[in-house]
């Protein structure tokens, strides 16, 4: 599965579709959910809570493993995909698609990587 | 570079994801470690355990020299089984734990973790110093398969045309598989019925695809090393590193029932073990479950009713067969009870857990 080209990405692995005018969809990418495993657990912010680009703002488990979630963005939490929380597997079943965690609405500037830069950075690790 | 195990091409061919694990490159998983594990519960799963550590003794005082050197007492093992044992250091700390095949009377195998292999080998060595026996540590050429779950035994059957109902658990016979010699092992590490099939390392791929082909009427899966860890833990097992170490002994692991103070003579850890028996003041080993979906994991503090840390996570997971958190953790003796309402601090978080008796799975009768 390659990371669609439409998608912002950052170095801590989550995509952001800024597709929907002023709202950021976000999920983890492929790379991030096939380096965790299973994922069993995903804890997500509150709508209605502030995000800062860069500060943790959840959680997401596999069997092995506990990873915090990042805020790729600035803004305000207005939605979050309840379906990931009540079967998190999906996560790893369709990450890009039905596997998003939640949608921000964006404040300020975006800092994130396009699909070439994101590639590279996967390749390294 | 990590050290390939003989059956690296095959893992490759399969698609597997690799872990490092003791400086071998071993499959992690095939696609989901939460299907192979179901798979292991309710089929059968088939483990490359190619980088665990194989040491051959052999000699008229290969039983002796064992006695000395490890907790169990070897030479009661008739020809034909095996035992659960440890070896320990001067002080009782435990250096590995350990399968022991008595294969004939003068000839055992002793099967450590990957990463003690080199340690365990040596250890055996030394202590064999005046005994009449030969130490081989043939860990290198040795090539280990296990086949794992309820339709294990129709598979193994089939591969090696043995009488299993012969074989016993903890018992081991000759056998052939694809055509090669195998020691065929009734022992495993996941609860479940299972079977290990020893060889040599050249012969590794045929015995797999001989057993893979025939599993794949009875729902064999590839599995790799992170459902057996699920799976270990759901059975209440000890891991190296995480309940085992030489910071414990067998007693602080609640397995003081492998040490065999009845032997006659001396053994390494003697002395200090059997001050340690009686005299359990510190931590010992517990099962711990929660409700909800989040994991105590392995170092997490245990707290007690007033939130001060008592002790410590050591290995932990949500169980995929019983759908709630598990997990193993050293407590002290007081609060070991099964019934003991404790907290573990997830990530920050005080999360209410319960004291229950190991193992929290059982294969059912």
């Amino acid at each position: 599965m390659s990371n669609p080209e439409n998608l912002g990405y950052t170095e801590e692995h989550e995509w952001v579709d800024l597709g929907d005018a002023g709202t950021a969809t976000v999920g983890i990418t492929v790379y991030a959910a096939e380096a965790l495993g299973d994922v069993v657990f995903v804890q997500l912010p509150e709508v209605g809570d502030k995000l800062v680009a860069g500060d943790t703002c959840g959680e997401i488990e596999s069997t092995k493993s506990v990873s915090d979630l990042y805020a790729p963005v600035n803004g305000e939490v207005v939605a979050v995909n309840e379906a990931v929380v009540d079967d998190p597997g999906v996560v790893n079943t369709d990450p890009f698609g039905e596997g998003w965690l939640f949608k921000v609405a964006v404040e300020g500037d975006t800092d994130l990587l396009d699909v070439a830069a994101y590639n590279a950075l996967t390749k390294e690790d | 570079m990590s050290n390939p195990s003989p059956l690296h091409a095959v893992h490759e061919a399969l698609g597997a994801s690799f872990t490092d694990f003791a400086g071998w490159a071993m499959p992690l998983r095939y696609g989901s470690e939460l299907a192979e594990h179901k798979a292991v519960r309710e089929a059968s799963g088939l483990f490359d355990l190619s980088h665990m550590g194989e040491i051959e003794l052999t000699g008229p005082e290969a039983a002796r020299a064992l006695d000395y050197a490890l907790v169990g007492y070897l030479s009661k093992v008739k020809p034909g089984r095996a035992r659960y044992t440890m070896i320990c250091d001067a002080d009782g700390g435990v250096l590995d734990d350990l399968v022991v095949y008595r294969l004939a009377t003068d000839h055992y195998m002793v099967v450590a973790n990957a990463s003690n292999a080199a340690v365990v080998a040596e250890a055996l060595r030394e202590r064999s110093t005046g005994f009449a026996v030969e130490v081989n540590d043939r860990s290198a050429t040795c090539a280990l398969i296990a086949v794992q779950g309820p339709t294990s035994a129709e598979i193994v059957r089939k591969v090696t045309g043995s009488d299993l109902d012969k074989l016993s658990y903890y018992a081991s016979v000759p056998a052939t598989a694809a055509g090669h010699d195998v020691l065929l092992a009734r022992t495993g590490y996941t609860g479940e019925d299972g079977f290990e099939l020893y060889s040599e390392a050249e012969h590794a791929q045929d015995i797999w695809n001989a057993i893979t082909e025939i599993g794949q009427d009875h729902g064999l899966v590839p599995a790799g090393l992170a459902c057996r860890d699920t799976l270990r833990l759901e059975a209440g097992m000890p891991l190296y590193g995480n309940e085992l170490g030489p910071e414990f002994t067998p007693f602080d692991a609640g397995l003081g029932r492998v040490v065999k103070f009845e032997k006659p003579g001396d053994f390494v850890g003697r002395e200090a073990l059997e001050r340690r028996k009686d005299n359990i003041v510190g931590t010992v080993r517990v099962g711990l479950t929660s409700t909800g979906r989040r994991a105590p994991r392995h170092g997490y503090p245990v707290l007690d009713g007033d939130g001060n840390p008592v002790g410590t996570v050591t290995s932990g997971a949500l169980s995929p067969t019983l759908g709630h958190p598990i997990a193993m953790a050293y407590v002290p003796t007081a609060l070991s009870e099964p019934g003991t309402a404790l907290a573990v601090d997830i990530r920050g978080t005080s999360t209410p857990v319960e004291v229950v008796e190991l193992p929290f799975y059982q294969r059912p009768a």
